[in-house]
């Protein structure tokens, strides 16, 4: 899509809709909107992406390390984790809490469902939002994390391949917020964040190698249910190798899978939602 | 601007846009879920170019759900519905080009200004960068608000959201602007300052679609006015041809105590000159409330009316001259008031 002076668009004939230069101006214009009003209330964005992943560190990586309790590798180990996971929740948390609202109550979203653009691009853009705050909100645990732990040892050149896994784990987080965001009422919105975001949040593999937990299996099946596994053992692939992790292609392939699911049911989703 | 008509051409003809109605709607039918009777039953009407059109009827007639329709927001169950030429489910990102609304239910964005709402509303509709400011202020000062630009919408009076929610409508530059209920919950004063905008919006050229459930509204802003009832169209056409049509031309309205409704509306429709009787006993007290359309002067037909109910035994208590309205059209044709 390109961008371009002329006025809305003229379809071309034979397509079933009018696309092209007006419905990609309109699309970031929604996503313009939406950033825009992140970098209005950068303050709590920056303070709810780091309080809860600061002390979770802090707590794992360096109290219970002084105390003895956890060797120092294990800070090592939870790094990649908690990048994984912040890159899922931050997400999530972006794309499901305003649209259970706007759905619900305000009908905020109403003035954007009614820009040129259809309605199923005005939901990839919700994902593509949620994507971005989540890549923003691990990103920002990498300064953490040398800030906070003794040392960090990375294996730099595995950092490419580690932006492709973050940029997927936002991505199927993004989209796992459109799911929530348009089934869930807001009712039950606590409910769930309490009994589905609380259970993924342990069984990401953040907080351990998901290949040694051969002794506890029931527990590993659980966990290779959930997508921020394949972000935290990709992570630790690419940046500490030498913790056991899982092979690059199985994290990729469970990704794509992830945010090809959960987008098109939440896509579906939020036509239902849009469209009486 | 060129927008293309995926479907075939519009009933008035012609294959270019500017010949077509603004508004068409061809034997729509709308059915939530698979049950029950539709919400729009059938309906079908044109709205000309400039033209201030008002669909009026009591809520649950269906109005809001047609005016989904032509804004894309409803899918309809069947039938055809066109805005400026362009066919709203067949093309509904077209369609919203071209035109504004005005929801029944204030919907501003609370992350924004009063400005913000306004030009991010133009980012939106594709409204080039460097005009959006001035333009947001321009139709801030014509809604009277140059003084709330940085103001938050909760912070706003149910008529300043309002007003701005029209400026926000207007800011795409639409062909046909869609007003749901634009008065309701507002007080009188920001009430006829919403009507002046309507006005103003009518003499700019700009085409208005409005849905009412107040006769008064109706009767005031549109040029025609549409009656619906359960979905259906009852009547169109202007409020005074719609008032004249109906029989009698002036109304003497009773308020009665100690009368038998029935007894009292027969004896009254014996009376010469008496073209119809509506009760309108409304079961707020004990009265019985008639309003007796007449033909003719309504004082000539005064004193038999009287006496007719004296013969009854009922009581006058109130009697009030005036002339049909709308609402008399919408008794007249369903048997029942508009509330």
């Amino acid at each position: 899509m390109t961008r371009s002076a002329a006025r809305p668009a003229r379809s071309t004939p034979g397509a079933p809709t009018t696309a092209g230069p007006g419905q990609g101006r309109a699309f970031l214009g929604v996503l313009g909107r939406d950033l825009a009003v992140t970098g209005k209330e950068f303050g709590s964005f920056i303070s709810q992406v780091l309080v809860q992943p600061f002390f979770l560190l802090f707590v794992f990586g360096v109290v219970l390390g002084q105390l003895g309790y956890v060797t120092p590798d294990y800070a090592q180990l939870l790094l990649p984790g908690l990048l994984a996971l912040n890159a899922f929740f931050v997400a999530v948390q972006a794309t499901a809490l305003p649209l259970v609202i706007d759905f619900s109550y305000t009908k905020e979203i109403e003035d954007r469902l009614l820009a040129p653009l259809s309605t199923r691009l005005v939901g990839v853009e919700k994902i593509i939002f949620g994507a971005m705050r989540g890549l923003f909100g691990s990103l920002v645990m990498i300064p953490v994390g040398y800030l906070v732990l003794p040392r960090v040892d990375w294996d730099l050149g595995g950092l490419p391949w580690a932006a492709v896994l973050l940029v997927l784990g936002s991505l199927a987080g993004g989209a796992a917020g459109l799911v929530i965001g348009t089934l869930v009422s807001p009712r039950r919105i606590n409910v769930v964040f309490a009994v589905v975001i609380t259970p993924l949040l342990f069984t990401g593999s953040t907080q351990f190698p998901f290949l040694q937990l051969e002794n506890l299996r029931w527990f590993q099946v659980i966990c290779a249910l959930n997508p921020i596994t394949y972000v935290s053992e990709g992570l630790r692939g690419a940046l500490t190798p030498a913790v056991p992790h899982l092979p690059a292609w199985v994290c990729l392939l469970a990704l794509l899978v992830s945010c090809l699911l959960f987008g098109l049911i939440g896509i579906r989703g939020f036509l239902r939602r849009a469209l009486d | 601007m060129s927008t293309r008509t995926t479907a075939p051409a519009t009933r008035s003809g012609g294959a270019l846009d500017d010949t077509a109605p603004a508004v068409e709607v061809a034997d729509l039918v709308k059915r939530y879920g698979r049950s029950g009777r539709p919400a729009v039953d059938g309906l079908s009407f044109a709205v000309r170019r400039g033209e201030v059109f008002g669909l009026l009827g009591p809520n649950g007639a269906g109005k809001t759900t047609t005016v989904g329709v032509l804004t894309t927001r409803v899918r309809p169950t069947a039938g055809r519905a066109t805005v400026a030429g362009i066919d709203v489910a067949a093309d509904p990102v077209a369609a919203r080009a071209v035109l504004g609304v005005v929801p029944q239910r204030p919907n501003l964005d609370r992350s924004l200004d009063a400005r913000g709402n306004l030009v991010w509303h133009a980012a939106y509709h594709g409204v080039p960068r460097a005009r959006r400011r001035a333009l947001a202020d321009e139709l801030l000062e014509r809604m009277g608000l140059t003084d709330k630009a940085t103001t938050d919408p909760d912070q706003l009076s149910g008529g300043q959201a309002q007003r701005l929610i029209i400026a926000r409508g207007l800011m795409h530059d639409p062909q046909v602007l869609f007003l749901d209920e634009p008065s309701t919950g507002l007080d009188p004063q920001a009430r006829l300052f919403v009507h002046d905008r309507v006005a103003d919006l009518a003499a700019s050229g700009v085409t208005v679609v409005l849905t009412t459930h107040d006769m008064d509204e109706a009767a005031k802003l549109a040029d025609r006015v549409g009656i619906v009832d359960h979905g259906r169209l009852l009547a169109l056409d202007t409020p005074s041809a719609l008032v004249a049509g109906l029989p009698g031309e002036a109304t003497i309205d009773l308020t009665l105590r100690g009368a038998d409704a029935a007894t009292v509306r027969g004896r009254l429709g014996e009376v010469r000159g008496v073209a119809g009787v509506d009760d309108r006993t409304d079961g707020a007290d004990e009265a019985t409330r008639l309003r007796v359309r007449c033909d003719g002067e309504a004082g000539a037909a005064l004193p038999p009316v009287l006496g007719a109910v004296a013969a009854t035994g009922a009581t006058v208590d109130q009697v009030e001259l005036g002339e049909p309205t709308l609402e008399d059209v919408f008794i007249d044709l369903t048997g029942r008031g508009l509330r």
